[in-house]
This record gives C-alpha cells, structure tokens and sequence, in this order.
C-alpha cells in the first residue's frame, strides 16, 4: 500500500463540497435537536396528561427506534404521503428530531437541577408563570446543561455519514464515491476521518466558549 | 396598577388583617398544624416560637401559597386565600411578601434586576419608576453600592439584606420572615437584623417572623405566639412571654435557647 498524495489532491474538490454538507447537516441538525429537545421538555411539564402522554409515547419511539430507519422512513415514506423534500432537508429533519429525543432528557435534567426555592422566590413575587419559565428557570437551566448538549453536537457530527444511504453526499458520501471510481481507498478515508477530527474538537472549542460566555 | 405615591406605606387601622380558621395541615401522618385558629391585626409585628417542627414556618409558608391547608380557611384582608380559585389567589398574595432562609435570590440577575423584576411585570411599574424604587430600597438596606453586583459576589448577610429589599418593593402589607438569619456567618446576623429592626421602626407593615434569635424577637414584636405540635400554646406581648410565661412549655423552651 503506497500513500499517493495525487490522489488526495484529486479528491480535494469533492471533499470541500462533502465538507460543506456534513456542516450544513451537523448546523442544522443542532439547531433543530436544541430547539425541538426545549419543547418536547416543556411540553412534558405541564399538568395536562393529555400533553404529556402522547409526547412522552413519540419520543420515547423515536429514541428507541434506529436513526437509520428513521432516515430510511422519512425518505421513503413521506413522499408517498404527498411531502417531498430534498435529501439534505430529510436527513436534518431525522437526525433533528432523532437527538431532540435525547437533549429532552439534557433540558428536564437542567430545569429538575433549578432549587425549588427559585420557584417560591418566584411565587413570593407574584411573577407569572411563563415569565418565571422565562427569565427564572430557563436560564438557569440552559446554563447548566450546554456541556451536555456540545456532547450531542459530536454525537450527531459522527451520525451524519449515515445520510449517506439517502443519497446526500456529505464527506464519507463523496469519499466512497471518489474510491469507486479511481480505486483508491486510503487517501479518501483517511483525509475525511482527519476533517471528522478536526470538526469534533472545533464544535468542542465552541461549546467551551458558549459556556463559558453563559457562566458569568 | 400604578402606584400613586412612592413613599406611601399600605393603610394601616388596626383592623385584623390575617385570620386561619380550623387550619389543619398534614404531611403524610404528621399533623403539623392542628385545628389552628389564630388573627394578626394589621401592622402588627408578630413572632412565632416554639420547638423546630411546631409548624411554624408551615404557618408562613401556607400564607405565601407555597403549600395548601387540608382543611381550613385562611382569609388576608377580608378576601379568601384558601380556598379559592387561582385569580383571587394572586390578586390576594400581591399583598405578601416573603423572605427566606436561603435568601433565593435569582443567581442570573443583578441585585437591581432582582429587585425591579416584579415591580415591573407584575404591579406595571415602568423601568425607571421601578429602578428609582429599587434604589431608595438598596440605601435602605445599606447597599446603595452593589447594585450591579451579581449574588455570586455578595456575603450571604449583603444577600439577604437584597432579598429584603426585593420583598418591599412589591410594597407588600404583610412581610413574612422565615428564620432569615439562620443561613448566616455569625458576624453577618446583626447586620441584617439591624435592618429588620429599623423597618419595623419607621414602617407600618405587618410582620410574621419565625426566628431563633429571642432577643431581635423581644425587640420588634408586639405580640409572641409560642407553638408546640402544631397549635398556639400561649400567646401575649414579649415581655409577658420571654419573662413570665404561664405555661411550662413555653418556659422550658424559653430556658433551653436563651
């Protein structure tokens, strides 16, 4: 086996344009868990059972059930339902929504870690309850789970090649795509498996400055 | 609801403000409150005491909502507190104010920020009125300088003389006091009971204290209530209780923390 720097730079070009998919889809999809993952989390504290149980029964569905099926499923399926949507756009809506399942857990984690005496100062105060949610409970929350959201964003980093098997060509797509046809394997697998590690420990840097930005 | 004047303190006529009737309170098979009737007139300034678990501090937190009687009725002002439905409730609470133990200050706000947040969204101060209020308040408390600070950088006695301001800028006509030194350093104590002492002083607010610290307690209050097992076991003016008591509880109890 010889190491052919040609052939790295050949695969250049098609690396950038996989890069730039693997971001989209790891930006995206954060963007989507954190915000979807919130909600579920809300909707899981309200009184009503009649909230509570259907969301607890989809999430906890979608949490046990394979990325991969999911993606194949919303693929596949939807379609036939009459919604068509890019191949990109499905697989940030299934790793979305797969790992809101997940940072539900991280934000009902955070807001349980809040003291109870947060809530009687608010009470004392006749503070409505939205805005004790609001300006109270959220921040406090929130500030103590990013670590363990930034663990998720990696989590989803190494998820996305499985977008892959719905045709959208992020890195390992376009590196298995360049090996079959110049069969050269080495050079693509190990310059994609280089970026995955570089983009992990960028995305923790950021964590790391985010949080540190909200632990003032 | 604006309010008028900024200086006014709430009517007082000596008219009863606080009533519990028949108020029974129970956590699982412990009674803590028993069948307990008692009034406090308006701007009295009343101290509970008694044995820890005589349901003092339940008394305070029942008349903030932080928990529900069993049975009973507790009336504020002639308007129902329980039962009744959640709007009554919090028009009836915007008359309390409470300051705790571990002061609950919120730890993501300054302390002025602490302080003018209710005042703002909840009696519709604008920001300005409710930052000149939470101002004069801080000066009140001593703390004219540490507006902008957050909690993380104030002494537990600086806090807690913040959570006092916090409570009065709701302009409260009951203040409700849960042992709020017993969280403190010992050479923190004096600082905020001075400032406990000086409003007692100069304002008309009512006060329920529950507090370990008799002799703040023989200074502020018009009237001593002694608990035990969850019921009024004697009560008067301080000097009767804390030098004449009638009943050997109370006596007792008196000798083991003075």
């Amino acid at each position: 086996m010889k190491w052919d720097w040609n052939a790295v730079g050949d695969f250049m070009p098609k690396f950038w344009d996989g890069l730039l998919v693997t971001l989209q889809a790891l930006a995206l999809g954060s963007l989507i868990s954190f915000a979807l993952g919130l909600v579920w989390a809300l909707l899981m504290r309200t009184p009503s059972r009649w909230v509570r149980w259907p969301v607890g029964v989809v999430t906890e569905f979608v949490r046990n059930t394979p990325l991969l099926v999911q993606l194949f499923f919303l693929f596949y399926v939807l379609p036939e339902w009459g919604l068509t949507l890019s191949a990109l756009a499905t697989g940030v809506i299934g790793i979305g929504l797969h790992y809101s399942t997940y940072t539900m857990q991280v934000y009902r984690a955070g807001i349980e870690a809040v003291p109870v005496g947060q809530w009687e100062a608010a009470t004392a105060l006749n503070l409505p309850v939205t805005r004790t949610w609001q300006v109270v409970i959220l921040p406090q929350a929130i500030r103590r789970v990013v670590p363990a959201l930034g663990n998720y964003v990696i989590a989803m980093l190494k998820d996305t090649p499985m977008l892959m098997v719905i045709t959208v060509l992020e890195m390992l797509g376009q590196a298995r795509l360049f090996a079959q046809e110049h069969f050269q394997f080495t050079e693509p697998l190990t310059v994609i498996g280089v970026a995955f590690i570089v983009i992990s420990y960028l995305a923790s840097l950021l964590m790391r400055s985010l949080e540190r930005r909200l632990v003032r | 609801m604006k309010d008028p004047d900024a200086n006014a303190n709430p009517p007082v006529d000596g008219s009863e403000l606080i009533r519990f009737e028949k108020v029974t309170k129970r956590f699982g098979s412990n009674t803590v409150l028993d069948n307990l009737d008692f009034a406090v007139d308006s701007g009295k300034h009343v101290t509970l005491i008694g044995p820890s678990g005589s349901g003092k501090t339940t008394i305070l937190r029942l008349l903030m909502t932080l928990t529900k009687p069993d049975e009973g009725t507790i009336t504020v002002d002639g308007e129902k507190l329980f039962p009744a439905p959640e709007k009554q409730v919090r028009e009836v609470r915007k008359n309390i104010g409470m300051v705790f133990q571990q002061f609950n200050l919120f730890p993501n706000m300054s302390a002025l920020r602490n302080i003018t947040e209710a005042p703002v969204t909840v009696l519709g101060l604008s920001k300005d009125e409710a930052e000149e209020r939470a101002r004069g308040l801080l000066d009140l408390v001593g703390l004219a300088d540490k507006a902008d600070a957050r909690p993380t950088q104030l002494s537990g006695g600086q806090q807690q003389r913040v959570a006092i301001a916090r409570a009065l800028a709701m302009r409260p006509q009951v203040l409700l006091l849960d042992e709020v030194t017993s969280a403190l350093d010992p050479e923190l104590v004096a600082g905020v009971l001075d400032v406990l002492r000086d409003i007692a002083r100069t304002t008309d607010i009512t006060m329920l204290c529950v507090t370990h610290e008799m002799n703040f307690a023989r200074d502020i209050s018009d009237q001593v209530l002694m608990f035990d097992s969850g019921r009024v076991i004697e009560s008067g003016p301080p000097e009767k209780i804390f030098s004449d008591p009638e009943q050997d509880r109370t006596r007792e109890f008196l000798s083991a923390v003075l």
